[in-house]
């Protein structure tokens, strides 16, 4: 610490030089905050999903429905623990931009199966009580200002009831919370059996399976053998893990790791030049100062390691700047205005944003410091 | 060889530089001999190799051939992190353009060679206020360079030196840069130092009025040293 005036006093020596280094370095790491939480937004929590979850999907494609009959025929396969089923709903509440995940579910298979979503159990019997009622994540009903008691109309753009409206109203139940950051917290879920009494058309027919398996390790031989009985019917299957369908879900969009990978690498490689460019005109412009250094006896290795020391400062000074400015950013809602089931700064990431200042810091001033360290006094004061 | 009382003992030293092809022999089989308490002048013409005799008995330079000891200790053997410490220890420098540090205050200038030494923070305050105090510039602890005359800037490169209480004192033309008032009031400050704090003071300079404040003058020539200048 005794050396810290002296790193922090060369730091202000070019006060615009340092200032600008330091934006440029805070907006790379402002954008990998950012773009963290935006990969994890389209990876739709891929890493925390439940290994004991399988989804099965009709093989051709995910908008193809399944009938509700094969709930019985899946939970009698060896190893399925339980099985529920969701239907997508597709309306629009007020305006199409208001968009949010709305589902038709078995209220109580549903949350077995997603035991990280948490509903107080008042409001879980006040859900199962009423067939028209309906729960939602705390994202989406803190987004609209909807409280417990609301009475919701969503406007199918698909789902016309019998009857030939398609306005369905839905009584709010209840709200639910995630157990982890990465828990969806934007759906909408209301009860199947009011859903397939009162819609027009494809009674009897559910969207995609959630199966709960015993041993996450003998998933692929489950997989296989659920896939198996339904094969070679009209409604072939194709059953994957959790993880492995959100994967999919997420590449229909593009390979977003991929492209944001790609911006944050030509972030970064600008950022390192700027950076390094300012540490070596830094360290030349104090080739007698150095000098001085060296001849009141700081050691070679001393002087390299302030040199360090300096760039990991500015390196560390932009990036906690960055990822703070980054995590309040985050926190003011997602790009979409909330359409995003999940969004915030995953802590992997503050934590590789971390390694990354690191490695900012020392490459930056890895070649002035050898400088410093190799340069002669002699010479210096010189050409002083 | 000298009595105890030598501090400084050059030996048979040899410097040669090379420019492309051109061989330079800045110094050639220099013998100098400093005794404790001295305060030496070193005079001569520019290119004598009287820089480069100072920067060999610092450490700062390597002898193409010959011995430097001072206070005992072979210089011209030891490795390049021995002779970072040795100095920090050993030697106070003076430069002619006083290098300090513009973005320290005097202050932090002057401890910069008491941040090498295991003292408390405090304790370094302490002797730093004395060396200020000592050159007369207590009251300028605060001020950067900046805002100090040139004068007063090699007052605090001199409390910068003094600071450690090295046992040698190199001072490379540090009056150079003066105008005669404070050159008078540096070159008494060195006589004070080295009467009343029997600081060893070796001091290179062009300027006879200078080198008439040392105890005592040698004429580097041709890279030879004598106790008279060449007519």
């Amino acid at each position: 610490m005794k050396f810290w005036p002296l790193i922090w006093s060369a730091l202000r020596r070019k006060r615009v030089r340092t200032f600008f280094t330091l934006l440029s370095i805070l907006i790379a790491f402002l954008l990998y905050g950012y773009l963290a939480a935006v990969n994890m937004a389209f990876r739709l929590g891929v890493d925390v999903t439940g290994a004991d979850r399988l989804v099965l999907r009709h093989k051709v494609s995910f908008s193809i429905l399944l009938p509700e009959a094969y709930a019985g025929r899946i939970e009698a396969t060896p190893g399925v623990v339980e099985a529920t089923h969701a239907s997508w709903f597709g309306g629009i509440y007020q305006e199409p931009k208001n968009f949010f995940p709305q589902m038709a579910v078995e209220p109580e298979g549903y949350l077995r199966l997603y035991p990280e979503f948490l509903l107080p159990e008042e409001q879980k019997q006040a859900w199962l009580a009423d067939r028209t009622a309906a729960i939602v994540g705390r994202n989406t009903a803190e987004r609209f200002g909807w409280k417990v008691g609301d009475r919701i109309p969503i406007q199918a753009t698909l789902w016309r009831k019998a009857d030939g409206s398609s306005t369905w109203e839905f009584n709010l139940a209840g709200i639910y919370d995630g157990a982890e950051d990465a828990t969806d917290t934007t759906q909408f879920l209301f009860h199947y059996d009011y859903f397939n009494e009162a819609r027009a058309f494809a009674k009897g027919q559910v969207g995609w399976y959630i199966i709960r398996i015993n041993d996450p390790a003998r998933a692929d031989e489950i997989v296989r053998r659920i896939d198996a009985q339904f094969a070679n019917s009209f409604y072939e299957t194709k059953t994957s893990t959790e993880k492995a369908f959100i994967q999919g879900f997420a590449k229909q969009i593009g390979n977003i790791g991929a492209i944001i990978g790609g911006i944050l690498t030509a972030v970064f490689f600008t950022i390192l030049l700027v950076a390094g460019n300012t540490m070596m005109q830094s360290v030349r412009e104090r080739t007698s100062e150095l000098a001085v250094l060296k001849t009141v006896g700081f050691s070679n290795r001393l002087v390299l390691g302030l040199v360090l020391a300096e760039s990991l400062t500015l390196a560390a000074l932009g990036g906690v700047l960055g990822l703070t400015l980054a995590w309040w950013a985050i926190g003011r809602g997602d790009p979409t205005g909330g359409a995003l089931p999940i969004f915030f700064l995953p802590p992997q990431d503050v934590l590789l944003g971390g390694g990354f200042m690191v490695a900012l810091g020392l490459l930056t001033g890895l070649l002035p410091a050898v400088q410093a360290m190799r340069l002669r006094v002699v010479d210096a004061v010189r050409r002083a | 060889m000298g009595t105890d009382q030598t501090l400084v003992r050059v030996e048979n030293l040899h410097k040669i530089f090379h420019r492309g092809s051109e061989r330079i022999d800045v110094l050639q089989a220099l013998n100098l001999e400093v005794p404790r308490g001295d305060f030496l002048a070193l005079m001569g013409p520019s290119g004598s190799g009287k820089s480069t005799l100072l920067n060999l008995i610092a450490g700062l330079d390597r002898p193409t051939q010959g011995a430097v000891e001072v206070g005992g200790e072979r210089v011209d053997r030891m490795t390049e992190s021995e002779l970072a410490r040795w100095r920090s220890r050993h030697i106070g420098f003076i430069f002619q353009l006083y290098n300090l540090l513009p973005v320290l205050t005097a202050e932090r200038n002057v401890e910069l060679p008491l941040l090498l030494a295991p003292l408390s923070r405090a304790a370094r305050k302490k002797h730093v206020q004395a060396a200020l105090a000592v050159v007369g510039l207590a009251d300028r602890a605060q001020h950067y360079p900046r805002q100090l005359s040139g004068g007063q800037e090699q007052r605090v490169a001199i409390a910068r030196a003094i600071v450690a209480d090295p046992t040698l004192l190199l001072c490379d033309e540090p009056t150079g840069d003066l105008d005669r008032k404070s050159e008078d009031e540096i070159l008494a400050l060195l006589q004070a130092l080295n009467r009343e704090q029997g600081k060893t003071i070796v001091m290179v300079t062009h300027d006879p009025h200078a080198a008439a404040r040392a105890r005592r003058t040698l004429y580097l020539n041709k890279g030879t040293l004598s106790a008279e200048p060449l007519a």
